[in-house]
């Protein structure tokens, strides 16, 4: 496959970035995307030119840290990760357009790398549970029912990508936010915290200046964990709950 | 509790979803009270008159009219100046665009905003048209609503405002009523083919009984 590339190119933070058009050829429709960006880099390399830096880890598409937004969609036109995206999902001739994250609490590093620690301190912000260390506990000393267990698994497989932030109109990390916390609150480990977590996550992610949510379901449709636009209601209901908990306090 | 409500972007949208639907609420009456215009000057005038002696004797004359308008503005404000606040944040959230653009979300998500600010520019207008007088032509009179009525709808412009207003409100409700229900925490996978059935249906009966009164003027059945 041949293909052409727009890449953003930006030095730094600083810096202002422009599309660079590269032509790239030999493209194996088996190649993942990150793949085709490696052919891409490796050229760029002999040619003495500066690669293009993009986030990868695990690729196997549940580490979260792949962020590209390709062609308009956050991890490009199939539901999965950038990394489990494979050429085969284009044609040759194709012009790809790769940009990163866009949201101004995931301010760009350099090119398509985002600076994504504002999700680590809406974690922070209460996305855990206190429990005393020492041995795991018996599996069987907490009941949790089916339909919450299957609840709170649901929204832990969200591996905190940002393409919810990135998908959003208004740059909000709601579905985020509400997937950590519906995680947590619904069970029974997660219970003595459930209303501080819920107040002080969504405070948190207001301060760093993420944008509110107005249900437009782009995050839903993009997050390649398939976390339902329904979080967000959760949470509300939770966010809800706990602000009239916590006043009679 | 309060301060904690309106400094929280969620808590923001509980105040637009609770605003949203009072006046939803009030538009509903509204709706149905406009419909009596079919049945002749008298019966619409006698409904505008009972409309001012609502709620007596406990309630002195248009007493009851005044809570209601006092509610509607609170809550016209407190919708507006929340849409105002929240709007500035999502701008500001997504300062640089994507190169390559889609077309995103349904086309009454994306009219929400412009939606809301012709909303707002009609209910000036509306009052200051048919409560106050002040921009009516052809004689505004105090107490005869029914002729007030038919003069505006006679004027080409006073038709074209109304009914671009209108296509805008069912809009504005289609998506409104479903987002205010997933705001308020009250949807869910179950509930969420009835909620979108209802955001339609709502959205769909107001546009129709409200555009029913211009429409009756213009085919000379309301005249």
């Amino acid at each position: 496959m041949k293909l052409t590339l727009r890449v953003w190119r930006q030095k730094n933070a600083g810096a202002d970035g422009a599309m660079s058009t590269y032509e790239v050829d030999g493209i194996s429709p088996d190649m993942s995307f990150l793949e085709m960006l490696d052919t891409l880099n490796e050229e760029l390399i002999l040619k003495g030119e500066d690669p293009v830096a993009f986030d990868h880890d695990c690729r196997e598409g549940i580490c979260g840290a792949c962020s590209l937004v390709i062609n308009g969609d956050a991890h490009g036109p199939e539901r999965t990760t950038t990394c489990q995206l494979h050429m085969r999902s284009f044609s040759d001739g194709d012009t790809i357009d790769i940009e990163p994250w866009r949201a101004s609490a995931f301010p760009v590093v350099k090119d398509l790398v985002v600076d994504r620690s504002s999700f680590d301190r809406i974690i922070q912000a209460g996305g855990y549970v206190s429990v005393p260390t020492g041995a795991a506990p018996e599996a069987h000393a907490t009941p949790v029912p089916k339909p919450d267990a299957d609840f709170a698994f649901e929204h832990a497989e969200c591996i905190g990508c940002g393409a919810c932030v990135a998908a959003c109109p208004n740059g909000a990390a709601m579905l985020f936010t509400s997937a950590k916390i519906n995680h947590l609150n619904v069970l029974p480990q997660g219970a003595p915290e459930r209303e501080t977590r819920v107040l002080d996550m969504v405070a948190q992610m207001d301060e760093e200046g993420f944008g509110g949510c107005t249900l437009a379901g782009e995050c839903a449709t993009a997050c390649p964990k398939g976390i339902p636009l329904m979080s967000i209601t959760s949470m509300n209901k939770e966010w809800l709950r706990a602000t009239r908990k916590v006043a009679k306090r | 509790m309060a301060r904690t409500v309106w400094d929280s972007t969620v808590g923001k949208k509980t105040v637009m979803a609770v605003s949203g639907l009072v006046m939803l609420l009030y538009l509903v009456a509204h709706m149905i009270g406009n419909l009596k215009i079919y049945f002749g000057a008298e019966e619409f005038n006698r409904y505008a008159h009972w409309l001012r002696t609502l709620g007596e004797p406990i309630m002195h004359y248009e007493w009851t009219l005044w809570l209601v308008r006092v509610v509607l503005v609170v809550a016209v404000v407190a919708h507006a100046v929340s849409a105002y606040q929240l709007s500035r944040r999502d701008i500001k959230a997504r300062p640089s665009k994507y190169v390559h653009k889609k077309a995103r979300a349904s086309y009454a998500t994306r009219t929400m905003r412009w939606g809301g600010i012709i909303l707002g520019l009609f209910i000036v207008w509306h009052i200051l048209d048919l409560t106050t007088g002040t921009v009516h032509t052809g004689g505004f009179e105090a107490g005869k609503p029914y002729q007030n009525v038919v003069d505006t709808f006679s004027t080409w412009y006073g038709n074209v405002i109304y009914l671009v207003a209108m296509l805008a409100l069912g809009l504005h409700i289609r998506h409104g009523f479903w987002s205010a229900a997933q705001t308020l925490g009250a949807g869910s996978r179950t509930r969420d083919r009835a909620l979108k059935t209802v955001a339609n249906v709502l959205a769909l009966l107001l546009t129709a009984g409200f555009i029913a009164v211009p429409v009756g003027v213009m085919t000379g059945v309301v005249s």
